[in-house]
């Protein structure tokens, strides 16, 4: 760790200047606190306001101490039903779908290499690089002519393609962290290919996949570009439902709050439980 | 097998190796297929039917046949001010968010690096608004964080002689930047932190040996350390970002095919670009690092 070097100098130092850095690691340390107070206040201002009436939510001086409702989730709740399903399936269909296609993939990439593995995966990162807003119009014109229009399946598809690239890059580099001499010993025991990924590098990687499969998660629930222009009703998605819950005219703040909240919870929560494999996951994925 | 056609017949032996190993690329090959030929058909087939269409004058909500027009769409697109202005609003955007949330992203990888209490608290913090859905993120910043009249960023202000300012109008451009840093700055501060945390704690103490401040420690030897690390951020996040800014873009103006061919034209330089930054990562890679 990169902390033991100085703890080793400091025990060597005499007792002013030991105490002067020790009020300075502590002042290093509230300030951060203070940082990343600063950084989740407009998170925590969304909860808030989503627990607020509506007559207290659109305040000068915005008001801090009111009687807390749920009114305004019960609200949200009581439409959300398609639209989290449709959420759901996209979501849970297209990660399973990546990884799916992005395992044998990085293993083509990463413990036998293709020929040209570096070219595939240059290709495979520079999809990402073509906006999508150029392809839309002829996304929906396929659509329409496939009679995927308006599909859940149309949304499956796509949001697949989007996040595959960098999935299988992270793959990849978790199958790199696989120890050549496990290989070795299971070539040696007469182990084929598909006996290989499945008795030595999937139980390795395990950890990664699910990192990666967190981080597809992450961009398949939040899309709201193609969903909203390929879309209508039988796929919308949470975030379209999101968009569509601000109403016109009258106090809508605290329900906005309230839905934004229910909108972004789940990944949230998701992204908090598994906090450490997601730092893995971008980490590892990034650099190896 | 295959069949030798020269007179002069090589060894056997010489032959069953080739086809051994042609057999051994395609037993490669093989798992790479599935996912090759469908990024190819989702991802490239509507950059193609882009560009057809980019030629052909055609409405698809219009059910005249499409015809031929040559070259008037990209006449059109680039004479339109609206549309190259924006062009050049939406790369202007993407850099500076993407450089700010890296220097902020930096600035807070050095601090939870250090140790303090409830240090991993504190990244929970920071990590949230990477996990927020970016259409909840628009609408609370627009409506109770930054309105002109109950806004908490006003009233936060206030203190400093800020009067309900109506942000979002006079400072448009600027508000969607900042939601986009405050959104991406977590992501560019948990792959810093990675490289921070993967910095060999000997040289650290070698610097500290041999005297030398924290400062020049930090620029000489965690700097290039970091460097991969960065480059990396910064290609993410310009990816990322340049596909949001162009969709703010084609629902405040409006995108023909055209443009849209222009707009991947513009994305593969910079993508090009970027691609050299990734390559050196690799490079950085393959020499053990």
């Amino acid at each position: 760790m990169t902390a033991t070097p100085t703890r080793l100098v400091r025990n060597r130092e005499p007792g002013p200047q030991r105490f002067r850095e020790l009020t300075g690691q502590i002042g290093w340390g509230i300030f951060t606190w203070v940082v990343g107070i600063a950084f989740f206040l407009p998170v925590l201002w969304m909860l808030i306001t989503a627990f607020k009436p509506e007559s207290a939510a659109e305040t000068w001086p915005p008001k801090f101490t009111f009687s807390p409702t749920l009114a305004e989730f019960r609200l949200v709740f009581s439409g959300w039903g398609p639209f989290v399903t449709h959420s759901a399936i996209a979501t849970i269909g297209s990660t399973i779908l990546v990884l799916v296609l992005g395992v044998p993939a990085a293993y083509a990439l990463s413990v036998h290499p293709v020929k040209h593995w570096r070219d595939g995966l240059f290709f495979f990162i520079s999809t990402k690089m073509l906006p999508i807003v150029a392809a839309i119009g002829p996304l929906y014109v396929i659509a329409l002519k496939l009679h995927l229009l308006d599909s859940i399946w149309l949304l499956i598809i796509l949001y697949t393609a989007m996040n595959l690239p960098l999935a299988i890059w992270m793959i990849r580099s978790f199958m790199l962290e696989v120890p050549k001499e496990l290989l070795e010993a299971a070539r040696l025991d007469g182990a084929g290919r598909i006996r290989e990924m499945t008795g030595v590098i999937l139980p390795v990687v395990s950890p990664g996949l699910v990192s990666t499969a967190l981080i597809c998660v992450i961009f398949a629930w939040n899309e709201l570009f193609l969903a909203l222009n390929l879309t209508t009703v039988n796929a919308a998605t949470m975030p379209m439902y999101l968009i569509s819950s601000v109403p016109q005219e009258g106090l809508y703040i605290a329900h906005l709050s309230a839905a934004a909240t229910v909108a972004s919870v789940p990944v949230i929560a998701v992204g908090w439980i598994a906090q450490r494999s997601l730092v893995r996951g971008l980490s590892m994925g990034a650099i190896k | 097998m295959a069949v030798v056609e020269t007179g002069a017949a090589p060894p056997v032996a010489a032959i069953r190796p080739r086809g051994a190993s042609r057999r051994e690329g395609w037993q490669r090959r093989l798992p790479l297929l599935p996912a090759l030929i469908y990024v190819v058909v989702v991802t490239q087939v509507p950059f193609v039917v882009t560009l057809w269409y980019s030629f052909q004058n055609y409405f698809f909500d219009v059910p005249a046949p499409a015809h031929f027009t040559g070259f008037s769409n990209y006449t059109q697109a680039f004479t339109n001010s609206a549309f190259r202005g924006s062009l050049l609003r939406s790369v202007e955007m993407t850099v500076t968010a993407v450089i700010v949330s890296m220097i902020l992203g930096v600035a807070f990888a050095v601090l939870l690096d250090r140790k303090f209490f409830g240090r991993s608290i504190v990244r929970t913090l920071i990590i949230t608004p990477f996990l927020v859905m970016p259409a909840a993120a628009a609408l609370v910043w627009s409506g109770p964080m930054l309105d002109p009249n109950f806004g908490l960023l006003n009233w936060l202000l206030e203190p400093f002689g800020v009067n309900h300012v109506a942000w979002l109008s006079t400072h448009a451009l600027g508000a969607v930047i900042v939601v986009m840093i405050w959104q991406w700055t977590p992501f560019m501060t948990l792959i810093v932190l990675a490289g921070l945390q993967g910095q060999p704690a000997e040289t650290l103490e070698a610097a500290k040996v041999d005297g030398a401040g924290a400062f020049a420690t930090f620029r000489e030897l965690t700097i290039p350390h970091l460097r991969p690390y960065i480059e990396l951020g910064i290609l993410l996040g310009s990816i990322y970002l340049v596909n949001v800014f162009d969709q703010v873009r084609l629902m405040t103006v409006g995108g023909a095919a055209a443009a849209g061919v222009i707009t991947v034209i513009l994305t593969i330089i910079v993508a090009t670009f970027a691609l050299r930054m990734f390559a050196r990562v690799f490079q950085f890679e393959e020499a053990g690092i």
